[in-house]
C-alpha cells in the first residue's frame, strides 16, 4: 500500500467534490444546486429508501413487542439518518462510506469493543449473571428433602415436542387435590376443568401440554432431576419419574453479614466483592459466583501464573515460528518454482501451471481434514506410502512440521500465481543487462530479480504472514493442538495462540471468557505491531528501489 | 503468458557458444540440461507434489468400500460410484450446498460492491476523518472477527429472540455477520487500485455533466472490473472456506454450510467409514470455486486487454 493518505496539493485542489453542472463555474456550491437529477438515479434512491423504511417498520414490531425502547431509538434514527443522506445533496462523501460502515459498526466493532471491554472482568462459567442471580441459584441448588416436607403426585409434561421441548412439572397437592404446573419460574395453579387427574392423583392430561409417557420421561431423566422449582417456602424437586417434594433450601443468604450461611453444618461463606464469589473461612469457594470488574488481572495473570506463562511464551514462539514458515515456506518454494517454469525456452508451462495450482481450488477446510486423515498412524497414506509407522500427531515436532508440510500445500499455489506475475512484469531487458555485465545468472537473481519481487509481493507476504499468525482451522481441523504435554491438558505442541484462546473460552474445562477476551487483545497487539513495523519498512524499501 | 518468438537468443542466460561440435552429442545434453531440463524436473516434481493428495481424494471417492482404512493412491479394489450415491441418500449434502453457494455468492458480491463504494470515496473524494477512517479500517482489519465470537454469540442470542428470521441457524443471519468484515478486508486493496485511475476521466466526465454517482458507476467501475474480479474471487474462496463462525451459528441439519456438514461427517466413530463420501463431497465442492474462477477469468483477462489497448 504505497498510497499517500493526503496529498496535500489535491486536498487544496478538490474540497468536497459535488458534481459540477456544464458550463458552471466550479464552484462546489454552485454545481451541487445545479447538478442534474437523472429519472433512473431518482428511481433507484426511491426504491432503495423504500425497502430500508420497510425492513425498520419490520423490525420495529418485535422491538415494540419486547419493549425495547433504546432499540428502537436507535433503530428510528439510524433510519431518519439514512433517508437524510440519501435525500440531501449534501455529504456525498458519507453517501458512499455509510452502507459499509453500518455492517462494520454492528457485527465488527460492536463485538470487538465488547470484548475487550469484558478482558476487564471474570465473566465466564459459574460468573455470568448478577450477585442476585447467583445467590438465587446457590439457594434453589441447596434444596433438600426435610422431615415434614410435602410430598406431591408429579407428572412431566411438556409444551412442545417430548423429547426436546421444555419441561414442565403437573403437580397435584395431596391435601387440596389443586393441580399446579410449574417450571425453573415457579408454580402457578391450573384450572381444574382443563386437567384430568387419575386416583391416586397423578395428572394423566392437560389441556396445552402433552404429558410424557414413562418411555419419553426416562429418557430425559437427567433434565427432570435437574429441574428446580422455586416455590413460596423453599422448592420443588422430582423423587424419581412419579413423585416430587416441596424441600427447603438448606443454604440461605444472609443479607446482615453479606454472606450464605448452611443451616445444617453452620458453616459460612462471606461474599468476596473483588473475586466475585462466595468465599469461606477455610478458602472454599461456591462454584456460582457473579460478574465483576477484575481490572488488570486477567492481563497480569499471563505474565505471572506459572501455570500459564510457560506455556504461552512456548505458544507465542512457535505462534511466530508458524507463521513465519507457512508465510516464507510458501513464497520461496512458490517463488523457485515460478523462476523455474520463468523460461522462454520452456515448454508446456500453461499445463504445468494449471496443474500446480489445483490445491487452490480444493476447498481448504476440506483438505486439511484429508490431511489429517493422511497422517494416521494406522491407516494413513503417509506411513502406507513410506512404510512408516510414526504417530505424526504424538510427539511435538512431528505433529509440527506436519502441519508446516499441510500448511505448505495449501498456499504455494498462491504464492506461484502471485510470484509468476510478477516475473512477468519485471522486465527482461533487466536480466539481460547483468548476463551482458558478466553476472552469473545467481548474482542477477540476488541482484535484481528477487529485490523487485519483494517490493511488488511485501504487502501479500505481511498480509500473509498477519492471516498465518491466526490461522485457526490450519491447527483446528488438523491436530487440535496435540501432543498435549500429560500435565497440562489446556495448551498443546502444535497450539497457536487462537486455538488456545478458543479452548480457553468454550473448552471443556469450563468457559473463562473474561481471560480469553484478555489473550484476545495481547494477539491483536502483536499482529498489529508486526503489520505496523514491515508495512514502514516495505514503504521504506519502495523509496530504495523505485 | 510465455513469449516463445524472437528470444531464443537472448533467452541463453549463460551467453556460452552455440553447441555445434561434433563429438558434443552428449554435451549437448548436459547443457539442455542446465538451461531447460531441471526446469521439467522441478515442474513435474511440483505437479507431483499438487495433486498426490488430489488423486488420494479420487480414489477415496471411488473406493467401493467408502472407508479410510481401505483407500490406497490408486484404487485397488475396482472403482464404483456408490458413494456418490451414498452421499445424497445419507446426508443433507443437497442442502448444504445450496446453502453455502447462496451464502457465499451473496456475501462476496455484496461485500465487494461495499468495498468499492467506500474505496471510491476514499480514493476521489477529500474529506474530515478521511486519514483516520482509512486508519482505523486498517486496524480494524488486523483485529480477528472471530476473536469476538463470545461477544457474536451474545448479541445474536438477542436477535434470534427479537427477529427469529436472521438469528441462529439462518442463512441470513451469518450473512449479515459476513457482511461486517467486509470493508475492512478489500477496501485498501481496492482504494489502491482506485488511485491508478487518471483522475482525468473522471473529472473530465464531471466536466459533461455526470453526477458522481454516473461517474463511479459508468466510468470508475468498468475501469476496476479486473480487482473486482479478483477480489470477488477471493471473498468467495474465504466464504465458502469458513468454519468457525458457521460451526457456531449453524447447527440444524438443512442450515448447515458444506464446511460445517462435511466436519460432522468425520467426527466420531463415522470418521472411518464416512471417509468414500467425504471425499465425493470434497470433489463436489471444487467445482463452484474452479467454475467462480473459469466466469472470472473472462473479466480478468479482458480488464488487462482494455489496459494494454490505453496504452
Amino acid at each position: 500500500m504505497s498510497t499517500k493518505l493526503s496529498g496535500p496539493g489535491s486536498v487544496r485542489r478538490n474540497p468536497g467534490r459535488g458534481p459540477a453542472g456544464s458550463g458552471l463555474p466550479r464552484t462546489a456550491r454552485n454545481a451541487r444546486h445545479h447538478a442534474p437529477i437523472t429519472a433512473t438515479g431518482l428511481a433507484v434512491k426511491v426504491v432503495l429508501l423504500g425497502l430500508v423504511a420497510g425492513i425498520a417498520i419490520w423490525a420495529a414490531f418485535p422491538l415494540v413487542e419486547a419493549e425495547k425502547w433504546a432499540g428502537l431509538a436507535l433503530l428510528a434514527v439510524t433510519t431518519a439518518g439514512l433517508c437524510y443522506l440519501y435525500l440531501t445533496r449534501r455529504h456525498i462523501p458519507a453517501k458512499y462510506l455509510v452502507p459499509g460502515t453500518l455492517f462494520l459498526i454492528a457485527f465488527q466493532i460492536v463485538p470487538v469493543l465488547y470484548t475487550a471491554s469484558t478482558a476487564f472482568t471474570n465473566f465466564g462459567d459459574g460468573h455470568r449473571g448478577s450477585k442476585d442471580d447467583a445467590i438465587v441459584a446457590i439457594q434453589t441448588a441447596s434444596v433438600k428433602q426435610v422431615p415434614g416436607s410435602a410430598e406431591y403426585a408429579l407428572s412431566v409434561a411438556t409444551a412442545g415436542d417430548p423429547a426436546t421441548g421444555p419441561l414442565i412439572f403437573l403437580v397435584t397437592d395431596p391435601r387440596t387435590g389443586a393441580v399446579s404446573a410449574g417450571d425453573g419460574e415457579g408454580l402457578r395453579q391450573l384450572d381444574a376443568a382443563d386437567v384430568t387427574v387419575a386416583p391416586g392423583g397423578k395428572v394423566t392430561a392437560a389441556d396445552g401440554y402433552t404429558v410424557l409417557n414413562f418411555g419419553q420421561a426416562s429418557a430425559r431423566s437427567q433434565e427432570i432431576t435437574d429441574l428446580v422449582v422455586p416455590t413460596a417456602g423453599g422448592a420443588l424437586r422430582s423423587s424419581g419419574l412419579s413423585r416430587a417434594y416441596e424441600g427447603k433450601a438448606i443454604r440461605a443468604y444472609d443479607a446482615g453479614c453479606d454472606c450464605v450461611k448452611d443451616n445444617e453444618t453452620g458453616k459460612t461463606w462471606s461474599a468476596d466483592e473483588a473475586t466475585g464469589s462466595f468465599v469461606a473461612a477455610d478458602g472454599e469457594r461456591l462454584a456460582q459466583g457473579w460478574k465483576v470488574n477484575v481490572g488488570l488481572s486477567n492481563f497480569t495473570r499471563v505474565l505471572t501464573d506459572e501455570n500459564i506463562s510457560g506455556p504461552f511464551l512456548g505458544t507465542l514462539l512457535w505462534n511466530f515460528a508458524f507463521a513465519l514458515g507457512s508465510t516464507g515456506g510458501t513464497f520461496i518454494l512458490g517463488m523457485f518454482i515460478a523462476l523455474a517454469l520463468h523460461s522462454p525456452r520452456m515448454r508446456g508451462t500453461n499445463l504445468y501451471r494449471v496443474l500446480l495450482i489445483l490445491p487452490y481450488a480444493m476447498p481448504s477446510f476440506a483438505m486439511l481434514l484429508v490431511w489429517r486423515d493422511m497422517f494416521n498412524t494406522d491407516f494413513g497414506l503417509i506411513n502406507n506410502l513410506f512404510g512408516l509407522s510414526i504417530d505424526w500427531f504424538g510427539h511435538d515436532w512431528s505433529a509440527r512440521f506436519a502441519v508446516i508440510l499441510v500448511q505448505l500445500w495449501l498456499g504455494y499455489p498462491y504464492m506461484f500465481l502471485v510470484a509468476t506475475g510478477a516475473l512477468q512484469a519485471i522486465p527482461r531487458e533487466l536480466t539481460e543487462a547483468t548476463s551482458v555485465d558478466g553476472a552469473s545468472p545467481w548474482q542477477s537473481f540476488r541482484a535484481v530479480t528477487l529485490p523487485l519481487l519483494l517490493v511488488a509481493l511485501s504487502p501479500l507476504l505481511i498480509s500473509s504472514f498477519a492471516y498465518n499468525f491466526n490461522n485457526f482451522n490450519a491447527i483446528y481441523l488438523t491436530t487440535e493442538g496435540a501432543p498435549f504435554p500429560a500435565d497440562n491438558p489446556t495448551n498443546g505442541a502444535t497450539d497457536l495462540l487462537i486455538t488456545y484462546t478458543y479452548r480457553l473460552a468454550f473448552g471443556a474445562q469450563g468457559a473463562e471468557f473474561g481471560f480469553a477476551a484478555a489473550i484476545s487483545l495481547f494477539i491483536f497487539t502483536i499482529v498489529a505491531v508486526v503489520s505496523a513495523v514491515s508495512f514502514r519498512s516495505t514503504r521504506k524499501q519502495e523509496e530504495v528501489y523505485s | 503468458m510465455t513469449t516463445l518468438t524472437g528470444v531464443p537468443a537472448t533467452g541463453d542466460v549463460a551467453g556460452g557458444p552455440p553447441p555445434a561440435n561434433r563429438d558434443a552429442g552428449g554435451r549437448r545434453r548436459n547443457r539442455w540440461f542446465a538451461q531447460v531440463g531441471w526446469r521439467h524436473v522441478v515442474g513435474v516434481l511440483g505437479v507431483l507434489f499438487s495433486l498426490f493428495p488430489i488423486v488420494f481424494v479420487l480414489s477415496a471417492a471411488l473406493n467401493p468400500l467408502g472407508t479410510l482404512s481401505s483407500t490406497e493412491l490408486v484404487p485397488t479394489d475396482g472403482v464404483s460410484f456408490g458413494n456418490f450415491g451414498e452421499l445424497f441418500g445419507r446426508t443433507a449434502f443437497g442442502r448444504w450446498f445450496l446453502n453455502s453457494l447462496l451464502i457465499a455468492g451473496v456475501a462476496s458480491f455484496t461485500s465487494v460492491f461495499l468495498s468499492s463504494l467506500a474505496a471510491y470515496a476514499f480514493s476521489r473524494m477529500r474529506f474530515r476523518g478521511r486519514r483516520v477512517g482509512l486508519l482505523s479500517l486498517l486496524l480494524i482489519q488486523m483485529f480477528p472477527q472471530f476473536l469476538a465470537i463470545v461477544a457474536i454469540f451474545l448479541i445474536f442470542g438477542t436477535i434470534t429472540d427479537l427477529w427469529p428470521s436472521i438469528g441462529f441457524n439462518t442463512p441470513w443471519g451469518l450473512l449479515l455477520l459476513y457482511l461486517g468484515g467486509a470493508l475492512g478486508v478489500n477496501t485498501w486493496l481496492m482504494k489502491g487500485f482506485f488511485d491508478t485511475l487518471p483522475r482525468e476521466l473522471d473529472e473530465s466526465a464531471t466536466m459533461d455533466g455526470a453526477t458522481h454517482a454516473q461517474v463511479f458507476f459508468r466510468i470508475m467501475l468498468p475501469l476496476v472490473a479486473p480487482i473486482l474480479a479478483v477480489t470477488g474471487l477471493l471473498a468467495f474462496i474465504g466464504t465458502i472456506n469458513e468454519f468457525l463462525m458457521a460451526n457456531v451459528f449453524l447447527t440444524g441439519t438443512d442450515s448447515k454450510t458444506l464446511a460445517v456438514g462435511m466436519y460432522g461427517m468425520l467426527q466420531g466413530n463415522e470418521r472411518n467409514n464416512n471417509f468414500g463420501i467425504f471425499a465425493v463431497a470434497t470433489l463436489l465442492t471444487a467445482i463452484p470455486t474452479v467454475l467462480v474462477f473459469q466466469f472470472l477469468q473472462r473479466y480478468i483477462v479482458s480488464g488487462l486487454t482494455a489496459g494494454a489497448v490505453k496504452g
